[in-house]
């Protein structure tokens, strides 16, 4: 029962990430881009979190803590980027 | 009993990830569709991830701390995020609804 529900997860998960996408290609602004990123990662996050379940395994668990700390890095470094101009200063 | 316990873990992450996508894509101002990716996808996520940690732990009998630190670095992290993110926007003017009353 747990692989049946894991698979339409991934599907639901999979559409999901291709609204993300949408508003991705779509957004007027830079953060409206920059959080359809960050949307996008912790979709990705899930993807992986139920791939685990599903397969069985825990190898992919390093990937899930690789992607968070990324895409907060990432989020943060655009933001700054629009408040001040640089990123390090 | 644990199988059940998964598999409405599993649903509940999933249908608070997807109406977090859809509120993404539907709504009509960019600080309103911040509100679904900062807390409806963030309880999605963490929700998931639990189901992970209580399928591990109970059905394999192995508990992984790498789960649970990716469960609370996320719930740190998220409104930390959301929050510089709206602060840039305000910063570089992005328009707020036509029917957004803001109180000077």
């Amino acid at each position: 029962m747990i692989a049946t529900v894991a698979n339409w997860c991934l599907l639901a998960l999979a559409l999901s990430a291709g609204l993300c996408v949408v508003r991705l290609l779509r957004g007027p602004s830079v953060p409206d881009r920059a959080l359809a990123l960050d949307t996008l990662a912790v979709n990705l996050i899930g993807i992986i979190g139920i791939l685990c379940i599903r397969d069985n395994t825990v190898v992919y668990f390093d990937a899930v803590l690789v992607i968070a700390v990324l895409g907060f890095v990432s989020t943060v470094a655009v933001a700054k980027y629009l408040l001040k101009g640089d990123i390090i200063d | 009993m644990t199988e059940w316990l998964i598999v409405v873990l599993l649903i509940v992450g999933t249908a608070f990830m997807v109406t977090s996508s859809v509120g993404l894509v539907r709504l009509p101002d960019f600080y309103m569709r911040m509100h679904g990716p900062a807390k409806a996808a963030t309880l999605g996520v963490i929700c998931v991830l639990l189901a992970g940690v209580v399928y591990f732990t109970f059905e394999q009998d192995y508990f992984s701390i790498r789960e649970v630190l990716a469960i609370a670095f996320i719930f740190i992290t998220a409104p930390v995020g959301a929050h510089m993110l709206t602060k840039a926007a305000r910063h570089i003017g992005v328009k707020f609804h036509d029917q957004t009353r803001i109180e000077k």
